[in-house]
């Protein structure tokens, strides 16, 4: 089980974190998301990983500890929240700034705009 | 008054629910009445903390009445208190500025900002490593809204990147403190520094992973070096009174650092003790260094007091990396000043942007300013200030930093950076004010658009923290040294915010 969940989390980040490095704002948030599925993960696994037990003393033999779920629970609301801002604010940058871009400007375009410079052209 | 701890976070938090609805909601006027009365309530409330703080010690707040290693306390010590005290005086001032008509650019204005010092408050008082996190959430959504506030291009592009840098540091923050609680079992900083030197040695590493993620979200706040291009960007293209709000946020990631890496990972922390010394070293210095050429290459003035933050944020580092109690010390009293002043640069770029026309406040030779002498005479002050000329806070706040460091090999590093790059920023602001003042042909400025009353008012309060800090000098650097020795105690800031038998 420990070697699954590992394998999810770790997974989860890796491509939490390739796609946080593109250069769209769609596949940045889908980045950040997939990191925080990673993360809640994470928390949640940081209390011991145990099965049946419950989280109240004296129900089960091995009791899990209630703590991490609190924190899970807390970063899932704090992550939504968030990743609903960012959605937005990504969707105000399309309008605002015309392209998808995290920089602002389209890769293509600055480099056409150069080459033409170099001719002497206006751009 | 058992509950005063709590307030400055309560207060803020019930005005601004109060704003968001009726009858609030639609009058700027009741809002402003809000919001400043709000504010000074808070600075007094806040100033009456510190004093209760020096007579009385640390006060320690357990929420819901569970007790400390369970529950979630708020402690106000030393530390704490003197920059809650600072965080609403510099709300007040840039709140009495944004009044200049500032803050109707956009909607909800006066509940975000009252939600942001909510979050800026409740970070400096809270005893609770996860409870640090949220309110570093409660800060950050609030501040994600206020620099977009009054639109336009430049201000969209700047938060697309301050909001995903900082929702990747939220990650970071939560993957190091569910380490930090599968190897420690506890959040709680008192527990946590007293579980430290317990730990067994295989987990060590573990632990230490898990302190390095919180040293890189707390680099990631304070513009610790490879962490710090956003700041500049971000910072010159908020609103006035949001850059001069922001100058108290990379304050606390710099404070986060001091109480983790001093209170858990500090002296008494076993194998891992003062281990993020060895990282905060070379970042501080380069941190600086790169600060100072940004100082130099800024074509705007608030670029070059964004890039003057990364040198206040660096300078502070250094003292972090010290980590002695003079220098923690003298970063203190650093830290105020630099706030202070900082914010008051930012303001004041705003005013003579406003009075130059098309130039703004780019460096470049252009019509005069409607009201030179009054806007020269603080520019002067903050300049002097900011660069560490005598007789003014920057003085003696530079002379606590470099004298905090006592031997000779931190001094032969320390020494030529700090003093270097206040050369350099003296550089900057001989050039920025030649521009500025002197450089402009002697057409008179027709359009006579006079500074707000209110705007004055802001920043001349905040120029005031500079002769002030000097004039009461001897109180503050006393009060600075016990807190910081308070601060490397175990016995002030740790055992007592536990229960007895642990």
């Amino acid at each position: 089980m420990e070697g699954i969940y590992a394998f999810c989390v770790g997974m989860l980040t890796a491509c939490g974190i390739f796609l946080t490095l593109r250069g769209r704002t769609f596949s940045v948030v889908l980045g950040l998301t997939m990191l925080s599925y990673a993360v809640n993960l994470f928390l949640f696994a940081s209390g011991r990983l145990a099965i049946n037990s419950a989280v109240i003393l004296g129900e089960s033999e091995i009791y899990a500890d209630p703590l991490p779920q609190a924190l899970v629970l807390t970063a899932i609301v704090i992550g939504f929240a968030m990743t609903a801002f960012v959605v937005i604010l990504a969707m105000r940058a399309r309008a605002d700034l015309g392209n998808d871009h995290v920089d602002g400007k389209d890769p293509d375009e600055v480099a056409a705009s150069m080459t033409l410079n170099k001719k002497g052209e206006i751009n | 008054m058992q509950h005063w701890t709590i307030l400055p976070i309560l207060l803020p938090l019930l005005v601004a629910s109060a704003m968001l609805l009726p009858p609030l909601s639609s009058r700027i006027q009741w809002l402003r009445i809000a919001s400043i009365s709000t504010l000074v309530i808070l600075t007094i409330l806040s100033a009456l903390q510190v004093a209760t703080v020096i007579t009385e010690g640390t006060q320690l707040y357990i929420l819901g009445g569970w007790s400390p290693p369970f529950g979630i306390v708020l402690v106000a010590d030393k530390v704490s208190a003197l920059l809650v005290l600072l965080t609403s005086f510099l709300a007040l001032c840039c709140m009495i500025y944004a009044c200049a008509d500032h803050d109707k650019g956009g909607e909800f204005f006066h509940p975000l900002f009252l939600f942001q010092i909510m979050g800026i408050n409740g970070a400096f008082l809270t005893g609770d490593l996860f409870n640090l996190f949220v309110f570093f959430e409660v800060l950050l959504i609030a501040s994600y809204a206020l620099l977009v506030h009054s639109g336009g291009k430049n201000k969209t592009q700047a938060a697309v990147h301050y909001v995903v840098i900082n929702l990747l540091g939220s990650s970071l923050f939560l993957f190091g403190l569910g380490i930090l609680y599968g190897t420690l079992g506890t959040l709680n900083i008192a527990d946590m520094a007293v579980k430290i030197s317990q730990l067994p040695e295989s987990e060590t590493i573990l632990a230490k992973i898990g302190a390095l993620l919180l040293l890189i979200v707390f680099g990631l706040k304070s513009a610790m070096l490879p962490l710090q291009f956003w700041l500049s960007r971000t910072y010159s293209s908020a609103s006035a009174p949001v850059a001069a709000l922001f100058a108290i946020m990379t304050k606390v990631g710099i404070y986060s650092i001091f109480r983790v890496f001093t209170v858990i990972f500090g002296d008494d922390a076993g194998e891992l003790a003062n281990f993020s010394a060895d990282w905060l070293w070379p970042l501080a210095i380069l941190t600086i260094s790169i600060g100072s050429l940004g100082v130099l290459a800024s074509p705007t003035l608030k670029l070059l007091t964004s890039n003057l933050v990364v040198v206040s944020a660096g300078t502070l580092l250094v003292a972090a990396a010290l980590h002695s109690e003079l220098a923690i010390a003298g970063a203190l009293y650093y830290i105020v000043h630099s706030t202070l002043v900082t914010a008051g640069l930012f303001l004041l770029a705003d005013v003579i942007a406003k009075q130059r026309g098309q130039a703004e406040d780019r460096l470049v030779n252009s019509r005069a300013l409607s009201q030179p002498k009054l806007i020269g005479f603080g520019f002067a002050i903050l300049a002097l200030t900011i660069i560490g000329m005598p007789p003014f806070s920057g003085f003696i706040g530079k002379v606590m930093v470099l004298n905090s460091a006592e031997s000779m090999a931190t001094r032969l590093w320390i020494w030529p950076v700090i003093l270097m790059s206040s050369l350099i920023t003296l550089v900057a602001f001989s050039r920025a004010t030649s521009k500025l003042f002197w450089k402009s042909p002697n057409t008179k400025n027709t359009t006579l658009e006079k500074a707000h009353p209110y705007e004055v008012t802001a920043i001349v309060l905040l120029i005031l923290g500079a002769p002030l800090l000097v004039l009461f000098g001897g109180p503050m650097t006393e009060y600075v040294i016990q807190a910081a020795a308070d601060l490397h105690n175990m016995d002030v800031s740790v055992y007592p915010l536990l229960p007895e038998e642990s």
